[in-house]
């Protein structure tokens, strides 16, 4: 009676050790138990033709279109002068054109500007590295108060106007999908990149770490 | 208070961090002697007729939604001024020097919207990641609820928190809101995001991840893949909740430690590229102007930080030569926080103060320490080191890395001057 007792005690502890191992084992290899999951739907092609709008540096996802200098101004007149001012300096929104900091000579008033809205200190086109970021926010964003609401053609002519008040494109020029990734922005061979500096610190800091081992 | 439990351990009154507890317990214990005196008919007294109103009426049920007491209503967001003043870009800042502990409420919780706050139907709502996957999928907010969580306690930084500070010529006479107030700390639970992209495969050329939230003006960041495959979240819940509309409901991406705009709120779309979009706000407002005019992008990381909440700018001290508790909030987006000094004599001595638990990795951390004031004019400091031993910079530092019109990342020391009627204002030393 004692013995089987004991035995029946064994049984059970080897069983519960089983348990503990194989339950260990499941929880160790949890990327596979929630790769298991698989709740994530197929999204499909005309899915994501719909919704991706992001346009990049090399004019992936540009859609084709074209627009002038002159259209952009008739638009920018009507629809975001109120916002960004005659010139594309004069806010309250955004300054749209010109160099960034407290002072400029075309612009002897920046600096009243500027204390009323700090935003000013900086413009499009003395940030932005690349023009297609002009095309995408407009198309994504503006008119603030009406947002996704222009065509595409109409984005390319106020891409346009922007870039001509920045002098970077003269006024006879026609904007299209082929020559906006082209347009060289003058910040462009100014930027430094935190994030990749960041990884290469760590990269340094680590290989260090392992040479003192 | 006994003076042998007090150590001087600073010049301009700073005392060990331990010794306001000491001096505490001995002042309790003289409070209950005082409340045994006899009044002779005791018979006849009704306890009522000498005590406040609220201890003899019935109060009130609760509610199925609480709310702040009445009582409280000074305590309050901000509208910051100086941004062009539409709904749709808005700036509003939290009240830390009305906060204690480590968690902002989250109505308090500070919020910065470029396009206005959307109203999403969450039955509508889906997050797709397509791109450099091999599998493109959405899911639903019922699938997501599903998947294992992480909740964690982080703080939230705006890049521009402390602008004003960094760029204007005097310093401004601005309360710690208004200066500092694009922080909070808050716990976030959501779905780790490397489950989502483990599932629908990522390919070998995948480097960048362009996130794009569903708001108006379809907010959109660049985010290295590291970085979502490391801690990064899709967060569904805010301090126990499911989150605010002005915090990104339904669904929000949560990037510890790194600036607040790059974790898009009313996140639907997540596209695997090898090159980042260079969006708008990673264009421009979001970049920083080097001194040597050259201009730094992806700059993710707040750095190591901290302000002295109380007292702080606009408040005036109660008590000439009186015995305070310097309060404050230290932070880094690298990590956790190692130590805090404070000095109250300008920066020429310093003391270690208290941190209080729990002391979290790319959290809000809380530190004090006593102080005597002299009842004389003196500044009041902070400075923060995290466990990387990253310093926080003084003001001039830190401007010596940057254009005079840079305003991002500003963590200079912060210094308040306090004159000797008690007035506190903010200053550059």
């Amino acid at each position: 009676m004692f013995i089987s007792n004991l035995r029946r005690q064994r049984y059970a502890s080897c069983i519960l050790l089983i348990i503990s191992i194989i339950s260990i084992e499941v929880y160790a290899d949890d990327s596979t138990s929630i790769s298991k999951m698989n709740l994530g739907q197929v999204l499909t092609q005309s899915e994501i033709e719909k919704y991706s709008i992001t346009i990049y540096p090399d004019g992936k996802h540009l859609s084709k279109g074209h627009g002038s200098v002159a259209q952009g101004r008739e638009l920018y007149n009507s629809q975001c002068q109120m916002c960004h001012g005659e010139g594309g300096i004069e806010g309250p929104a955004a300054r749209l054109a010109g160099t960034n900091g407290w002072l400029s000579f075309s612009d002897p008033f920046r600096i009243l500007r500027i204390k009323e809205y700090p935003v000013l200190l900086i413009s499009v086109g003395g940030m932005w590295p690349y023009a297609t970021s002009i095309y995408d926010y407009i198309r994504r964003a503006m008119p603030h108060y009406a947002p996704k609401s222009l065509t595409n053609n109409q984005v390319y002519e106020l891409t346009a106007y922007i870039l001509y008040l920045n002098e970077l494109i003269d006024e006879n020029v026609r904007l299209d999908e082929t020559s906006l990734p082209s347009i060289k922005m003058p910040s462009h061979d100014l930027s430094v990149d935190a994030w990749a500096n960041y990884i290469e610190t760590a990269k340094i800091n680590e290989s260090t770490q392992n040479t003192d081992h | 208070m006994k003076s042998k439990n007090i150590k001087t351990v600073a010049a301009g009154g700073l005392l060990d961090r331990r010794s306001f507890i000491l001096s505490g317990l001995a002042l309790t214990t003289i409070s209950p002697i005082a409340s045994f005196a006899s009044t002779g008919s005791e018979g006849h007294s009704v306890i009522g007729e000498t005590l406040p109103s609220w201890m003899k009426v019935p109060g009130k049920g609760a509610t199925a939604y609480g709310l702040p007491s009445s009582h409280e209503q000074h305590v309050r967001r901000h509208l910051e001024k100086n941004t062009p003043e539409t709904s749709l870009f808005s700036i509003w800042n939290s009240p830390i020097e009305n906060q204690r502990g480590i968690i902002t409420p989250s109505s308090l919780h500070f919020t910065v919207s470029h396009n206005g706050i959307p109203d999403i139907d969450p039955t509508k709502h889906q997050l797709m990641i397509h791109g450099l996957v091999e599998k493109p999928l959405k899911f639903d907010i019922d699938s997501l609820l599903r998947y294992p969580m992480v909740s964690n306690i982080h703080f939230l930084e705006c890049a521009g928190n402390t602008a004003p500070n960094a760029v204007s010529f005097t310093a401004l006479d601005q309360s710690c809101q208004d200066l500092f107030g694009q922080i909070s700390g808050s716990e976030w639970a959501g779905v780790p995001l490397k489950y989502l992209f483990q599932e629908a495969g990522l390919k070998p050329s995948a480097k960048w991840v362009t996130v794009e939230g569903a708001d108006g003006g379809s907010h959109a960041r660049s985010i290295p893949l590291e970085k979502l495959m490391d801690d990064a979240i899709i967060a569904l819940y805010q301090n126990g909740e499911r989150l605010r509309p002005e915090q990104g409901y339904p669904m929000r991406l949560f990037l510890p430690g790194w600036e607040g705009n790059a974790n898009v709120k009313w996140v639907h779309r997540l596209e695997v590229t090898d090159q980042p979009a260079f969006t708008k706000d990673e264009s421009g407002l979001y970049s920083d102007i080097l001194g040597d005019g050259k201009i730094q992008r992806f700059s993710f990381h707040m750095g190591v930080k901290s302000v002295i909440t109380h007292p702080s700018g606009k408040q005036r001290l109660p008590e000439k030569k009186g015995f305070y508790e310097i309060s404050g909030l230290a932070w880094s987006g690298h990590g956790k926080i190692k130590k805090v000094e404070v000095s109250a004599d300008g920066g020429l001595t310093w003391a270690l103060a208290h941190l209080d638990s729990p002391i979290l990795s790319k959290s809000l951390t809380r530190f004090h320490i006593p102080w005597q004031w002299q009842g004389l004019e003196t500044i009041l400091l902070s400075r923060a080191t995290d466990e990387h031993g990253n310093v926080q910079p003084t003001r001039d530092q830190w401007r010596e890395k940057y254009a005079s019109y840079s305003f991002n990342h500003f963590n200079g020391i912060q210094a308040w001057h306090i004159d000797n009627n008690g007035v506190i204002k903010n200053v550059y030393i």
